[in-house]
């Protein structure tokens, strides 16, 4: 592997606290050296970084696998191939389908993950069968080498979730809640408000989100157990995870980057000016401009972590019928930065606080040993030009899922090179 | 695709010349329209996108074809060569009937076809149907589907042209513009009319549509019923809202009861029938208090009894007839207006 030398970046390290105009030597797969105008070395590749952002490898905590690689569904490696153009280095998978990952899926992966070109950690399941009705065996897959536990589908049991809270405390793993109470969120297909009611579309009240993260904190607060809370939706709920913040329980939160810019909106006007558009299909759903609001002044003060992708790629025929049939979610690894660009170029986020979303900010989530940039660790970088403005063209996507509620929409910010472990793999337009 | 011409009586008679002996008379008389009245319109999802004047254009045209019905051979082949297909996912006889007469009075082919859960399960998909509907000649859909929003999934990708004939919760435009003829034929007017609409809101793609239609022309409307059969929270529409059928009907020019599914008392939305009969169901002593010459709707299948009772859904005021039979004109108004340059 040949030295990589960084040249010119304004080197961002939210964790560190560095932020300066410098050169980046990486070497032996970690970086060597940070300092001003540094020495060419031979055999070197030299990327010029003038203008542009060297931050960590973005981490994510919150990715979807295909449900299969037959046909035109996500493969392992197109999943990759988006991570790294999205300027990943880090992602955490949930199982694609609802049984989750369980101690098979999670070894399975990980021999795979071996070859791909970013790391891949396994969530594992949380109840055996996805069921939601046993503990799976947590101490085998922690043992396997899971970052967290969680089931795809919400949990209908405050019982399960009790004990699932406590027993995670040995394991040193939390608990992720896909936290929404599923009798009230049950057929809902859009946010309950003004856009649904003119669409004819069944509601979801943001107060199944808020009764979810009330129950989930009141039982982290019982079991001093790990608490994540999956992305986010509603204000409502931003406010319990500030107070229980507030008041010491130990919970994390993090929100996809669609909800911090994308409204209700989108679904009575999708990309094409339709309404109904599948893409638009999100789970949680879209909100308001106000819970869009309350979750960016959250992510600003530090009260959410992360935030995540909530990459869910589906094949083409679940997203080309009925807005009630299409499966929620998607293709999102290769536009989260340039959400949070938009919104750092509108002034509504400040960089180091985007930058610190996707890097430290999930790495302590899971405590994994990422998003950080200092002489001595792991070469895991992304380099990207904050002001570059691109127009959202899924048919460019490195991900075989095309579906993005962003589609035709100009965003700034663009990846241009990602390096894992020292190696370049990703490198577009330097 | 550029504006259509305003039609004219020539026009209309010209269609209706070509097959020889036995043609019935053409169109009496020609819409009369704005030059604003149909923008280049390829389907009828909604009455959201209509403005108050192609509203007019179709209720105009809709007098046209009213003239038809009053014949004794009630046939203007102003659509020979024009293949219509009617396809409902949900089990319709009205609606059907009235798209399917509408349809044959104006000399189109139709063709019906009823998609049963089980199709879907086999795989076919909506979007696989319709094109395959679309190679086999349809010039017009007819769609009745129990998602909202189908028919905008159907006109975005097949090259046909989409009448939506109730979608879900969501909309049924025809509905709306039958229900606005009616009114207006009896009354004269929509404008400065006080429309009252009882019942189910929230599941009702009737009301929807009816609501789009009643503003836009000028009515004031509002919406009554217990909490629970309303859309909670903010509304799309500048409504007034009441709980209290009693007050809600003091000077009310039109009341349009609607259909009450007996699944809402199971899904816990009612306690009871009964409840409901006492507070929501229109009486004659209810009606008292509407103005004296309040018109009586319902959009049908009613439940006597319930919603409404027998003496003011077959007495003086209701209208219930005239929509059925109104629903047939403007239906084929809107075959017309989408048809004519179809073939």
């Amino acid at each position: 592997m040949r030295p990589v030398r960084i040249v010119g970046g304004r080197v961002l390290d939210p964790a560190t606290g560095l932020d300066a105009v410098a050169d980046v030597r990486v070497r032996g797969g970690r970086v060597a050296a940070i300092a001003p105008a540094l020495e060419p070395l031979a055999d070197e590749e030299v990327l010029d970084a003038r203008g542009c952002i060297v931050a960590p490898g973005f981490v994510d905590l919150h990715c979807h696998l295909g449900d299969g690689e037959e046909g035109d569904g996500e493969t392992l490696a197109s999943l990759a191939a988006a991570a790294a153009a999205g300027g990943f280095t880090t992602v955490c998978c949930l199982g694609g389908v609802a049984p989750g990952l369980d101690r098979g899926a999670v070894l399975a992966l990980r021999v795979r993950a071996a070859d791909l070109p970013v790391r891949l950690l396994p969530i594992g399941r949380l109840t055996r069968g996805g069921d939601g009705a046993e503990l799976a065996e947590l101490g085998e897959l922690a043992e396997a080498g899971v970052v967290a536990f969680a089931d795809a589908r919400p949990l209908r049991s405050s019982r399960l979730l009790r004990h699932a809270l406590a027993y995670s405390t040995m394991l040193g793993r939390p608990v992720v809640d896909h936290a929404v109470d599923p009798e009230l969120a049950e057929g809902g297909l859009a946010h309950e408000g003004a856009v649904a009611t003119h669409l004819g579309l069944p509601g979801i009240p943001a107060a199944a989100e808020e009764i979810g993260v009330g129950r989930a904190i009141a039982l982290a607060r019982l079991t001093g157990g790990r608490l994540h809370l999956a992305h986010l939706s509603a204000a409502e709920a931003v406010e319990l995870v500030r107070a229980a913040r507030a008041a010491g329980v130990r919970v994390t939160a993090e929100v996809a980057a669609h909800h911090l810019l994308l409204t209700e909106e989108v679904v009575a006007r999708g990309p094409g000016g339709h309404p109904y558009d599948p893409s638009t299909k999100l789970d949680p759903p879209l909100r308001t401009a106000a819970d869009a609001a309350a979750l960016r002044a959250a992510l600003a003060e530090g009260v959410i972590d992360a935030v995540v992708s909530d990459h869910r790629p589906q094949r083409p025929a679940a997203k080309a019928c009925e807005y009630a049939y299409a499966a929620p979610g998607a293709s999102a690894l290769e536009t989260t930065l340039a959400v949070l660009m938009e919104l750092v170029a509108t002034g509504a986020l400040s960089l180091t606080a985007a930058v610190r979303a996707l890097t430290s900010g999930p790495a302590s989530v899971f405590g994994l040993p990422a998003g950080r940039l200092a002489v001595g660790e792991l070469a895991d970088l992304v380099i990207f030009d904050p002001d570059a403005r691109w127009t959202v063209d899924p048919s460019r996507f490195r991900s075989r899922a095309q579906s993005t509620p962003l589609a035709g929409r100009t965003l700034h910010g663009r990846v241009l090179a990602t390096l894992v472990g020292g190696a370049i793999v990703h490198r577009e337009g330097i | 695709m550029s504006t259509p011409a305003t039609p004219t009586l020539t026009d209309l008679e010209h269609t209706a010349q070509p097959a020889g002996q036995g043609v019935p008379a053409p169109l009496p008389v020609a819409p009369p329209a704005p030059e604003s009245g149909w923008p280049g319109r390829q389907h009828v999802l909604d009455l959201d996108d209509f403005s108050a004047a192609e509203i007019e254009y179709v209720l105009a045209t809709a007098d046209a074809m009213k003239e038809v019905l009053r014949r004794p051979i009630k046939h203007a082949p102003a659509l020979r060569g024009v293949t219509v297909v009617t396809l409902f996912y949900e089990v319709s006889t009205r609606t059907r009937v009235s798209f399917e007469l509408a349809a044959k009075h104006l000399g189109a082919d139709v063709v019906n076809i009823t998609a049963t859960a089980s199709s879907v399960m086999k795989g076919e998909s909506l979007l696989d149907t319709a094109h395959t509907l679309r190679a086999l000649g349809a010039d017009i859909l007819v769609m009745r589907h129990s998602e909202a929003g189908a028919p905008y999934l159907v006109a975005e990708h097949v090259a046909c042209r989409v009448i939506n004939a109730g979608d879900g919760w969501h909309a049924h435009p025809t509905q709306a513009l039958l229900d606005l003829y009616t009114v207006r034929e009896r009354l004269g007017r929509i404008a400065g009319l006080r429309v009252v609409i009882v019942g189910d809101i929230l599941h009702s793609r009737v009301a929807r549509s009816a609501i789009w239609g009643f503003l836009r022309l000028g009515a004031a409307v509002t919406l009554c019923g217990p909490p629970t059969l309303l859309p909670a929270g903010a509304l799309p529409w500048p409504v007034e809202v009441s709980y209290d059928l009693d007050r809600a009907l003091a000077g009310a020019d039109v009341v349009m009861a609607l259909r009450l599914q007996r699944e809402r008392q199971r899904a816990g939305l009612l306690p009871s029938l009964a409840e409901y009969v006492r507070r929501y169901g229109l009486t004659r002593e209810r009606l008292a208090r509407a103005c004296p010459d309040a018109l009586v709707m319902h959009p049908g299948p009613m439940n006597e009894g319930v919603e409404i009772m027998p003496e003011v859904a077959y007495g003086a005021q209701s209208v219930i007839a005239d929509q059925v039979t109104n629903g047939v004109a403007v239906r084929m108004a809107l075959l017309y207006l989408l048809g004519r340059h179809a073939a």
